[in-house]
């Protein structure tokens, strides 16, 4: 990776940048306010998580889900779960905390709020139970750390690679063929409609619709069987899933408990194409980005999905102000700048004029405006139809684009994408594109040099302004206000409404969470 | 009579040539070529030309194939099956509502009864759709109210009213014991009881992956969508249905 391209080709004003910056940074302030004093369902699920709590009953409903639903209905959530949780395993002589859940789900436990030195005792040993978790996170950084140095971490950009068959069995041959034919990242897409489920299943599954279900089970399988086959290629593979929906702060300690490498977790996805609660969303994406943060995982967030819904070009500079936002959320979270993939997307109509300079412009700009993100680049889905000939052509651009303005993730584009799904041949041909021009084009970013008033620097100056603008508006109106609107990927969402509204709750005075505590003071 | 039989075209008239791809779970080496070539003659290419080969594995091989094919279609006895309905871009559906109606068309959802899977609700409601294409929240001229799952028929008629539903739409999954159908009647039921004598009854809509779309009417449903059906031909069809009825009116 050059740095000469990060440098200010696009003669991008800086002051014009840092003012791009701090309006973001003004906009967030009071979302980040809501979320300090606010949890949900899921961040008291998660709690329980670190603390080793696994299993489900009879109905598959996990035994975090029964202790936090009877914790509520006895004193509420405004303590967090932590204080009555660990009060009534003292007091009640419960032998662990499944045995308690068990108890309590069967209506056999009256939780109370415990306070003075029985508060204390109370404290003390939920820290000390949310440590052990934290501490298992803290080893499989370690762990991934030392494989990355002994195997070695492949050169950027990165190629992102999509398995989903629904069947775990099935998802581990398909990503390790996937891991030899060159990729350097998998990703298990999930079962449709898993982000609106309230719960996280347990165990292997095998059978999702169109992907295959985020579980702890899951996840540990897919990673043992690419340390496998990265000891085989002598090359760290990487694994990826989604920290979204109304289970996100569940599925980030999954994700840190059985080392994920990266991690989906975008700060509006879910209010945008999901419909779920706005507030819920921002709170819940707090304490998520704490998870990655301690745990070394880089996030990639979801801009590209926008463009999907937006006119690539109208909208261009959503997806800039989109990403100013998610970085500011993340770095207040705790994240560094090279655990921020930022992502966009190549989709603007191939049948506009100058359509490869108008992304050439779009791709630079983000480049130069966060040097220091592993940006993710997702390749063309809204035109791709069912000429498959001319879609492997519009993928080599993709690819050719994201070589040129040094992309850091690169997702594989389909032929087939919105047609079938992949054949393992539209994979390796796939592949072979991808190759073929990270390796025809190596370096060509080095002679990449837009004239300085020419279309595509003018464009990249032009998208920058009207995100300054539209950051104005947002910082004035409010960024609730601006979702409501349809701001983003056209959608209206209010404030009060989607779901999972009511899995959130204002802190009480005494609110404990020893996960969050633990996690900032070392933040 | 005039003859209508045609060859496939490569670029002589008459010449019969295709082009094929397809991979074969044999490793890479002359016998799975001729494997390959074995598999096209078999699916008629005479000859069949195998120029690629390659890899993908250690356990498949890739190939194009050329050849020619000696099918001929008579065009006389192509069959064109069209739906009732022509399928609309998003832009001409949102136009047609406007002049349609002068107002966004409402469409209530939920899956009714004990039935707890929204996969199918979500993937033609939800904005991010299916198949590649986005779902009825995406149209500016529709107001989508997703009730969820497991709603009662009563509640959803009564939503329905209060909405003022131009249409229902009422997706099942689970078929144990025929629910699907029973869950489809007792909606049909409620909205004959409860909606008011006074304004148009609105559309229902009914999709799932076990249903037979001619059982429609037996259902006392206007429509029923079977597995693979995206929201843009469930938009399409609500405009059409809804304009047939304007001028039947």
């Amino acid at each position: 990776m050059t740095d000469t391209v990060r440098r200010n080709l696009l003669r991008l004003d800086q002051r014009t940048v840092r003012r791009a910056r701090a309006l973001a940074e003004r906009a967030a302030a009071p979302v980040i306010e809501l979320a300090r004093t606010h949890t949900t369902t899921s961040v008291e699920r998660a709690v329980l998580r670190l603390a080793g709590l696994t299993g489900a009953d009879a109905e598959g409903i996990p035994w975090v889900n029964r202790l936090v639903d009877a914790v509520a209905a006895d004193v509420g959530l405004g303590h967090g779960v932590a204080l009555p949780v660990w009060h009534e395993l003292r007091r009640g002589g419960h032998t662990d905390l499944a045995a308690l859940a068990q108890k309590a789900a069967a209506g056999g436990v009256a939780f109370a709020v415990p306070e003075g030195r029985e508060r204390q005792s109370a404290v003390t040993a939920s820290r000390r139970a949310v440590a052990r978790g934290i501490a298992t996170i803290d080893r499989n950084r370690k762990t991934r750390d030392r494989l990355l140095r002994k195997l070695g971490d492949p050169p950027k950009p990165w190629i992102y690679l999509i398995v989903a068959t629904g069947d775990i069995h099935e998802d581990i041959p398909q990503a390790q063929a996937a891991a030899r034919e060159g990729a350097d990242v998998i990703a298990v897409i999930r079962s449709t409609g898993q982000s609106l489920l309230d719960y996280v299943p347990e165990g292997a599954t095998r059978e999702g619709f169109a992907g295959t279900y985020a579980t702890q089970e899951n996840f540990r399988l897919m990673r043992a069987a690419l340390d496998d086959v990265s000891a085989e290629l002598g090359r760290y593979v990487r694994l990826t899933n989604y920290a979204s929906g109304l289970c996100m702060p569940e599925i980030a300690t999954l994700a840190g408990l059985e080392r994920l490498d990266m991690m989906l977790n975008d700060c509006m996805y879910g209010i945008i194409f999901r419909d779920i609660n706005p507030r819920r969303t921002f709170i819940d994406q707090r304490f998520s980005r704490q998870i990655h943060a301690r745990a070394g995982i880089v996030i990639n967030t979801g801009e590209d999905n926008y463009l999907t819904t937006a006119d690539a070009v109208d909208a261009a500079h959503t997806v800039v102000v989109s990403q100013l936002l998610n970085e500011r959320f993340g770095l207040e979270a705790g994240l560094q700048d090279w655990q921020l993939g930022l992502g966009h997307a190549f989709e603007i109509n191939p049948a506009l004029p100058e359509q490869f300079r108008l992304e050439l412009a779009h791709a630079q700009l983000v480049r130069e405006l966060f040097p220091n993100a592993p940006l993710k680049y997702m390749p063309p889905t809204k035109h791709m139809t069912g000429n498959v000939f001319f879609g492997y052509l519009l993928d080599a651009f993709f690819n050719l684009a994201g070589v040129m303005t040094d992309q850091s993730i690169l997702l594989v584009g389909m032929m087939t994408e919105g047609i079938v799904t992949p054949f393992l041949s539209d994979r390796d041909l796939a592949l072979e594109n991808v190759r073929y021009v990270r390796d025809a084009c190596a370096g060509l970013a080095e002679d990449f040099r837009p004239a300085p008033d020419g279309f595509v620097a003018t464009r990249a100056r032009q998208v920058l302004a009207e995100s300054v603008e539209l950051l104005e508006r947002i910082a004035d109106d409010g960024l609730f206000t601006a979702i409501a609107d349809g701001t983003f990927g056209v959608t209206r969402r209010p404030a009060d409404g989607g779901r999972g509204a009511d899995g959130v709750v204002a802190h009480a005075d005494d609110y404990l969470n020893p996960a969050t505590e633990l996690l900032e003071a070392t933040a | 009579m005039t003859m209508n039989l045609v060859r496939a075209y490569g670029d002589t008239t008459g010449d019969g040539m295709v082009q094929l791809s397809f991979t074969l779970p044999v490793p890479a080496g002359p016998r799975a070529e001729a494997a390959a070539a074995l598999f096209a003659a078999k699916m008629g290419l005479d000859p069949a030309m195998v120029v690629h080969a390659k890899a993908v594995g250690p356990d498949f091989t890739f190939f194009v194939v050329y050849g020619r094919s000696g099918v001929i279609v008579d065009l006389d006895e192509v069959e064109v099956h069209e739906r009732e309905f022509p399928l609309l871009t998003a832009k001409e559906i949102n136009l047609e509502v406007r002049s349609m109606l002068g107002r966004r068309l409402v469409v209530v959802g939920a899956t009714v009864g004990t039935d707890a899977h929204t996969v199918g609700l979500d993937a033609i409601l939800n904005v991010k759709g299916f198949a590649g294409e986005k779902g009825l929240e995406y149209y500016r001229e529709l107001r989508v109210v997703n009730l969820g799952a497991q709603v009662d028929p009563a509640h959803l008629v009564e939503r329905a009213v209060a909405e003022q539903a131009d249409a229902l739409l009422v997706s099942q999954v689970v078929t144990q014991r025929d629910a699907h159908l029973h869950h489809v009647r007792l909606v049909a039921e409620e909205l004959a009881a409860g909606w008011p004598a006074t304004t148009p009854r609105p559309l229902v809509v009914v999709g799932g992956p076990r249903f037979e779309p001619r059982m429609a009417a037996e259902l006392g449903v206007d429509r029923i969508f079977a597995k693979g059906t995206t929201p843009r031909e469930v938009a399409s069809y609500l405009v059409h249905a809804l304009a047939q009825r304007r001028v039947a009116a």
